[in-house]
């Protein structure tokens, strides 16, 4: 009986392996994906940040002081970056994301603790992105304790020990339960856009070449300005349906507030759209099949993910890292809508992070024109 | 209007080391029905392609309409009615749909009432909003014909227009070919068959990227010079492998159930002939009148001879 013929078994087989040999994208992908995933996984993400900017309001000088800022700059959980004076400066460098704490050390802080009456050391936190900022509060109170008990030396020996001589207030800012969702909610629509946008283009666009049915449409008098803003449309309309309803089900469903500034949502949230059609554009360009163009969209995603403080805090990341994912424009907006949504930015407070994305966008788009050409060369 | 519609001198096109068009010269009159005839990968699309300026030759130079090929490609295009090999009108929508894209796309006036009166034309009234992936190859051609003629181009390029279309469908879209070139429009079409390079004015013949011959059609076989005498009877097998075998035939190609042997030495044939007709009276011989089919052939043979091709040419 001839049930398995190990000739035409071994036909397949080495059929396969040829045709998986010559889609090197595929190939690519396949060998890629591990490779970068590991790179990525293992050196970049790290779930316990340091470093993290602080910065600080001191409303005495004084030993104590002193102590409890060097206390903190030594644990290397945060990064002074210098002084504010006044809450509301303080916020501002919350609110725009240059800092993740602002510590308070409040006037006549050392005379009372000598007094006993166990003033209050203020440290607001920034817990939009709680996982960020939970090891070092959670760090905190210890840190602060020994760097002042080992300054209560001389006249101030008498109220070193227990209990504490201080009470330390952590105010988290933002997201005061620390809810996960809150984190994530926000951020996942800059992932979403990300992967729909940029998939859809690429494939609309290539399909036009794989069915041929470019060749007719630039043997017209089209301009390619005209084919990228007339394929492009469209898709910017979809993104504003999915955001829409985004939006809706993130405030039914989970109660993320949105708590900025609507315009500066809407503004930001354009540029985004348009620099994630630009890059399905340019991935149009230098792919041939729609298969390699979800391939290749897919392959852009990873790192999305992974870079841009969606799933891991950016500041715990290593500086390569955050040099990766300062090049993604998703990294960028996700800023904004935490902001917006979280901390209630206005216009002024994602200035940076649009430029960002704007200066991300005009290189790509200027790729993008550069590959498309209206020849078939 | 000068009377000369396609104009090209010393065309190439290079892809990677391969020379897929190698200093084309051509000239297409105006108002006539012009034959690029060629085997497969010979390099027609690409000539036809640099002349509606889809791509950029790598030298040489031309011009199309009177414009230059490099330098106004879009004064070309929006003159020229370009229909490709494989039907490249978008399948997923209608008839109409289609037409009406075409039609923006060169900014028609009356833009409803120019695609209404295409599909009446086209006999496809009340068909309109099929969609035009569910049509048979000939009606697709004929749909592509139709939306390459919607901006009334003076031009028209035919990349193998009836290829894989069954013979009525063929012989339909040659009518309306003639139909429109009495019409004044000047048609440049490639084809594979003989009965459609016989039915152009004129005619160029290119293999491996280089052009051949080029004139009027009736012209051709005289020019090849072949002398070609018809065989029928019995057993042409053994009989075609003894002639292939004598070095005074050239050519021996088999129609049907005769054989077509060819030689530009009208002499040395006339000889065999005369040796045949005495050792075998079971075969006919009968001097016939050169055809183009046959010069091709030779055309072809002798191609390969001088070219020796290294793989398929780039489509």
């Amino acid at each position: 009986m001839n049930l398995f013929s190990l000739s035409r078994f071994r036909a397949v087989l080495v059929k396969e392996f040829i045709q998986m040999r010559r889609d090197r994208l595929t190939f690519a992908m396949m060998i890629g994906v591990p490779v970068i995933q590991l790179l990525l996984f293992g050196y970049a993400i790290n779930n316990d940040p340091r470093n993290l900017p602080t910065l600080l309001e001191l409303g005495e000088e004084s030993k104590v002081a002193r102590a409890v800022v060097s206390g903190m700059d030594t644990s290397d959980y945060f990064d002074f970056q210098g002084f504010v004076f006044g809450p509301d400066a303080g916020d501002k460098a919350l609110r725009e994301g240059s800092a993740n704490f602002v510590v308070v050390i409040p006037p006549d802080f050392e005379r009372d603790i000598l007094r006993g009456l166990s003033p209050e050391l203020l440290v607001t936190a920034d817990a939009s992105d709680p996982t960020a900022v939970g090891s070092a509060v959670a760090a905190l109170s210890g840190i602060v304790e020994t760097a002042i008990a080992q300054t209560l030396d001389g006249p101030l020996t008498a109220v070193a020990g227990r209990p504490p001589p201080f009470s330390m207030v952590v105010h988290k800012q933002f997201n005061p339960e620390g809810r996960t969702a809150t984190n994530i909610v926000p951020g996942l629509l800059a992932i979403i856009l990300a992967m729909t946008m940029v998939l859809i283009t690429a494939v609309a666009i290539v399909r036009e070449t794989e069915r041929g049915t470019m060749e007719t449409l630039i043997s017209t008098p089209v301009r390619s300005t005209e084919v990228m803003l007339g394929k492009i449309l469209p898709y910017v309309l979809i993104g504003y349906v999915q955001t829409l309803l985004f939006l809706i089900m993130a405030k039914i469903l989970f109660n993320v507030p949105f708590e900025g500034s609507r315009m500066a949502f809407f503004v930001g949230f354009n540029i985004y759209v348009v620099v994630n059609l630009a890059l399905g554009f340019l991935i149009s360009t230098l792919v041939h099949t729609q298969m390699q163009a979800m391939q290749a969209s897919f392959f852009l995603i990873l790192p999305t993910i992974l870079l841009s403080g969606f799933m891991f805090p950016f500041a715990g990341m290593p500086g390569w890292a955050q040099a990766i994912g300062t090049a993604i424009p998703a990294t960028h907006f996700l800023r904004i809508v935490r902001k917006i949504m979280l901390k209630g930015a206005q216009m002024a407070d994602i200035a940076i992070d649009l430029r960002a994305i704007a200066i991300i966008g005009g290189m790509i788009v200027l790729i993008a024109l550069l590959r498309y050409r209206r020849t078939l060369d | 209007m000068s009377d000369v519609a396609v104009s090209v001198k010393g065309l190439t096109k290079i892809y990677g080391h391969k020379t897929v068009v190698d200093a084309i010269d051509m000239e297409v009159p105006a108002g006539s029905i012009y034959g690029f005839l060629g085997p497969n990968g010979s390099g027609k699309t690409t000539t036809i392609r640099m002349m509606c300026g889809l791509l950029t030759p790598d030298a040489g130079e031309g011009h199309t309409l009177g414009y230059d090929i490099q330098k106004q490609a879009r004064e070309i295009k929006e003159r020229v009615g370009y229909m490709t090999q494989k039907f490249s009108l978008y399948t997923d929508l209608t008839i109409r749909e289609n037409l009406d894209f075409m039609a923006r796309m060169y900014r028609l006036p009356n833009r409803k009432k120019v695609v209404t009166r295409t599909i009446e034309e086209l006999g496809l009234s009340g068909r309109g909003n099929q969609l035009a992936g569910t049509l048979s190859g000939g009606w697709k051609q004929r749909l592509a014909l139709a939306a390459a003629m919607q901006h009334k181009p003076q031009l028209l390029l035919l990349d193998e227009p009836t290829a894989g279309v069954d013979p009525k469908a063929r012989r339909d879209f040659w009518d309306e070919i003639r139909r429109l070139s009495k019409e004044g429009v000047t048609i440049l079409v490639s084809t594979h068959y003989m009965d459609e390079a016989i039915q152009c004015d004129n005619i160029a013949y290119i293999a491996y990227g280089k052009l051949l011959i080029h004139g009027p059609a009736r012209e051709i076989p005289a020019r090849v010079g072949l002398t070609t005498w018809r065989v029928d009877g019995p057993d042409l097998i053994p009989l075609e492998d003894e002639l292939r075998a004598d070095p005074r035939v050239e050519q021996v190609a088999r129609f049907g159930a005769q054989l077509h042997v060819s030689s530009t030495n009208a002499k040395a044939l006339e000889e065999l002939v005369a040796e045949q007709r005495k050792k075998d009276k079971q075969h006919r011989w009968v001097k016939k009148e050169a055809e183009l089919e046959e010069a091709f052939i030779y055309l072809m043979t002798t191609a390969a001879d001088n070219f020796t091709p290294n793989g398929e040419a780039k489509p």
